[in-house]
């Protein structure tokens, strides 16, 4: 079953992604999918900024402007940020922790195509109909009576996608708990598998709440419930807090990882071991405890009484404090190291000041008092763009360059990778850093234009501007991307020269069965600690031996086609045509069927065997 | 250990649901699973509580108009009881005896059949005594989800089990398929603990006001 070094043809390449089950595949699908995603998404920002670039523009009419920010929130945070971080926990954690493979390879896959199908369907409304415009918190007194499809195509395709990502987390959990090598204890463990780990225990625990809201929202809108209808005894502030406790928590999911790019980028460039690892570690269980406790910040004024509001404030600054821990961890990490400024040190030197301004508005927004002022204007649309953008972002972009050539065997060009963070970085701080003023000066959030003459108008411009700086940015890494991959010129093991995690030991890109024979962990940054004693690889924990793989499979695609087809039933049911019920059911049946199948069919994967291994070694060194 | 192996009650490990990597694996992942169950839950049941007698006008029945303990006390017997057989189906599934086992599971499938019947026989009920429909009040809306989630998860449990016993019947138990088994079985104990609160919460203390 040697079918790596095989050369295949187009049909091949297609089928072979179609049905993988490799974790190392499964990250170059969430990374393309989740950058095609991210391009959209900039798309509609870049629409938004040009509509807001002068006074009474009519660039795009009110109504499209509600579908554009909707499409633009909800398509970065589910469909870009998510999945692309997902794409390096997936083609780096198993690495770090030297495990062949990911606890459950079916559901990996799995997990991928309910994510993209998810986000193909919410994309979809764009040519049928109309897309969501309620906003991406779709509060239900606005979604409930929203008219058109939009909404139910934002209730669907997030529950598809959500579902994906729920079994992404509990995949990570367990391979990160049964997976280690020997030797790799949790306190051993690289920043980013401990960020991963704790993110996807925040995935376990967060977006249940997301499913029963859509469920309700669902079912309010396309089967005749009352759950939002206040007429009937509903109410829309259910919907708010089910969000809520998904949607803050949420946050934590995304910069968690994402200061776990962070962390290994600075101990690698400053060549010294992370400051404070314990305390890191600490301060991220803690951030993700603290995490659940704080989503009513979000509805101070909902109006849930002084207590609550209180309560709420107290528990949002609290977060401030590992945080805090952190930003001088990395610090001191730097310190007395010998920094070397690559294209990820670049970005990581840019994230501590901006998400540091992201954090001290944080606090001024925790403040339940004050936020009767900022509430629903530009300064939190400042305030999230910064720790969304000056952290998440600038991690993703960081990841993409740091980890390029262990997913792809290829170095990005690194003059071309600091002209991107150059531009990115300026246009990212011109955008959103007038926003700040432009909100306490009084514009509201979510407005489609303003009139002249109110003080908003070079401001607007200037932040139209900024928006200009990010896409070239983003364009030229593009061109990185395509110039590096035609080019094609192929790197070792240890690219940076700096690397101390596992996944350095191994070639890039890794062979199909990762570790040959799995690694003996020795402590934190396993593999520099070989390095100073001389070592080029890792001493082997076992003897070469038969390895087991999992096999490919088409079920993953199929079970997610099934739910796929089911929501067009379900979307369409309550137009009353007569072809959705049987659509809906017919898609259920393939969904239902496919996972029938996969339980009834022994699949009891293969195994490489020790003569192969060693062939391929001989083949390697003639 | 493979888990192709053939085995005899002498060779039988002490806990097959966990004796290779992949079991270990099931076993801890479905575990989570149930962790975010337990969540999805907790969000129905904090939905129901904030709806609970939130009807548009004094026409409607509200909780302590409609429920029935009688009725409710067999569904919980009948769901109680299947919990109880399935650990009598653990218990010969970790002894190797392979024909006890099913049997246990076939009584626990034919109970929960009997509490799924019941709770169709109480939502019938409901509609065509009350008028209490899925549409009609936030109130129903929110009962109907709730209890309605819960029998969705007897009939896919149900679903599972049955599926399992006649894909095995034939083939004896291995370590392939005993960590199946095993899932279904926690599965089916979940579903069991779901139903103790929805008893307390919707029903008795429906029925005190």
């Amino acid at each position: 079953m040697s079918t790596y070094a095989q050369k295949k043809g187009f049909g091949g390449t297609i089928w072979d992604y179609l049905t993988t089950v490799d974790h190392k595949k499964i990250a170059i699908l969430y990374l393309m999918a989740g950058g095609l995603f991210f391009l959209v998404g900039g798309m509609e920002a870049v629409f938004i900024r040009i509509q807001l670039a002068v006074p009474n523009n009519d660039f795009v009419s009110a109504g499209t402007f509600n579908e554009i920010i909707t499409m633009h929130g909800t398509t970065m945070i589910f469909l870009a940020a998510m999945p692309l971080l997902f794409a390096f926990m997936n083609a780096v954690m198993p690495l770090q922790i030297g495990a062949r493979d990911v606890a459950f390879p079916f559901l990996n896959a799995l997990g991928f195509w309910l994510f993209f199908f998810g986000g193909v369907f919410l994309n979809l409304s764009w040519f049928l109909g109309g897309a969501p415009d309620a906003g991406w918190t779709s509060y239900a007194s606005l979604a409930v009576h929203s008219k058109g499809h939009g909404v139910d195509f934002y209730v669907l395709g997030l529950q598809i996608s959500g579902l994906g990502t729920l079994i992404g987390g509990i995949n990570f959990l367990a391979t990160v708990i049964t997976m280690r090598a020997p030797g790799m204890t949790y306190m051993r463990m690289p920043l980013f598998t401990w960020t991963t780990f704790v993110a996807s225990a925040m995935i376990l625990f967060a977006f249940p709440p997301l499913t029963v809201g859509l469920t309700l929202m669902m079912f309010d809108r396309l089967f005749g419930a009352n759950f939002f209808e206040v007429a009937m005894g509903g109410n829309t502030i259910i919907w708010e807090h089910l969000f809520w406790v998904f949607g803050h928590p949420e946050v934590y999911i995304l910069i968690l990882p994402a200061f776990g790019i962070f962390s290994e980028i600075f101990s690698t460039f400053s060549r010294k071991r992370l400051f404070g690892y314990s305390s890191m570690v600490f301060a991220t269980v803690l951030i993700g405890f603290l995490g659940f406790m704080v989503w009513a910040h979000h509805m101070f004024t909902t109006g849930l009484g002084p207590v609550a509001n209180a309560i709420f404030a107290v528990a949002t600054m609290a977060i401030g404090i590992p945080t805090g821990i952190k930003i001088f961890n990395w610090l001191f990490t730097m310190w007395g190291g010998s920094v070397k400024f690559t294209t990820p040190m670049y970005y990581a030197f840019g994230f501590i000041p901006s998400f540091v301004c992201g954090g001290v508005t944080g606090v001024m927004v925790a403040t339940a008092a004050a936020d009767y002022q900022y509430h629903d204007t530009y300064f939190v649309v400042a305030h999230f763009h910064y720790v969304i953008v000056g952290g998440v972002v600038l991690a993703l972009l960081a990841g993409t360059h740091y980890w390029w050539p262990k997913m792809f065997g290829t170095m990005l060009n690194e003059t071309l990778g600091k002209i991107t963070f150059w531009l990115f970085f300026i246009g990212f701080h011109l955008t959103f850093f007038i926003q700040h003023f432009l909100g306490v000066w009084g514009m509201p959030r979510r407005v489609f234009t303003y009139l002249p003459g109110q003080g908003f108008d070079t401001s607007n411009m200037v932040s139209s501007i900024g928006a200009g700086f990010m896409s070239a940015g983003v364009i030229v890494l593009l061109l990185n991307v395509v110039i590096t991959q035609v080019k094609n010129v192929k790197v070792g093991n240890d690219p940076w020269e700096d690397g101390r995690t596992l996944e350095w030991a191994i070639s890039s890109p890794p062979p199909y069965y990762n570790f040959k024979q799995l690694p003996l962990v020795r402590g934190l940054d396993a593999y520099w600690i070989e390095k100073m004693e001389g070592k080029k690889a890792m001493t082997p924990a076992e003897p070469v031996g038969d390895i087991h793989m999992p096999n490919s499979s088409f079920i993953p695609f199929m079970i997610t086609l099934g739910l796929f087809i089911a929501a067009f039933g379900a979307l369409y049911h309550a137009d009353d045509k007569s072809w959705a019920l049987p659509v809906l059911i017919i898609g259920l049946l393939v969904t239902f069927g496919s996972m029938l199948v996969r339980s009834v069919k022994d699949d009891h994967g293969y195994h490489i065997h020790k003569e192969e291994l060693m062939d391929e070694e001989k083949g390697a060194e003639a | 250990m493979q888990a192709e192996e053939k085995f005899t009650y002498e060779t039988w490990p002490a806990s097959p649901e966990r004796a290779t990597l992949e079991a270990k694996n099931k076993f801890l992942g479905f575990w989570l699973f149930l962790g975010g169950e337990t969540v999805l839950f907790a969000s129905l049941f904090a939905t129901y509580l904030a709806l609970k007698d939130k009807v548009p006008d004094s026409t409607h029945a509200l909780a302590k108009d409609i429920f029935d303990l009688p009725l409710t006390l067999v569904a919980t017997m009948l769901l109680l009881t299947s919990s109880l057989t399935s650990v009598y189906a653990m218990y010969h599934m970790k002894n190797f005896a392979f024909k006890k086992m099913m049997v246990w599971l076939g009584v626990t499938v034919l109970l929960g059949f009997g509490f799924l019947g019941s709770e169709i026989y109480e939502f019938n009920h409901y509609v065509h005594e009350y008028h209490h429909t899925f549409t009609s009040s936030a109130f129903s809306s929110a009962f109907y989800t709730l209890v309605g989630f819960h029998g969705a998860h007897v009939t896919f449990g149900l679903a599972w089990i049955i599926s399992l016993m006649i894909r095995n019947s034939k083939r004896g138990l291995n370590l392939y398929n005993a960590p199946k088994f095993y899932v279904a079985s926690l599965y089916w104990h979940f579903i069991d603990v779901v139903w103790v609160f929805i008893f307390t919460v919707v029903y008795l203390m429906g029925m005190v006001g």
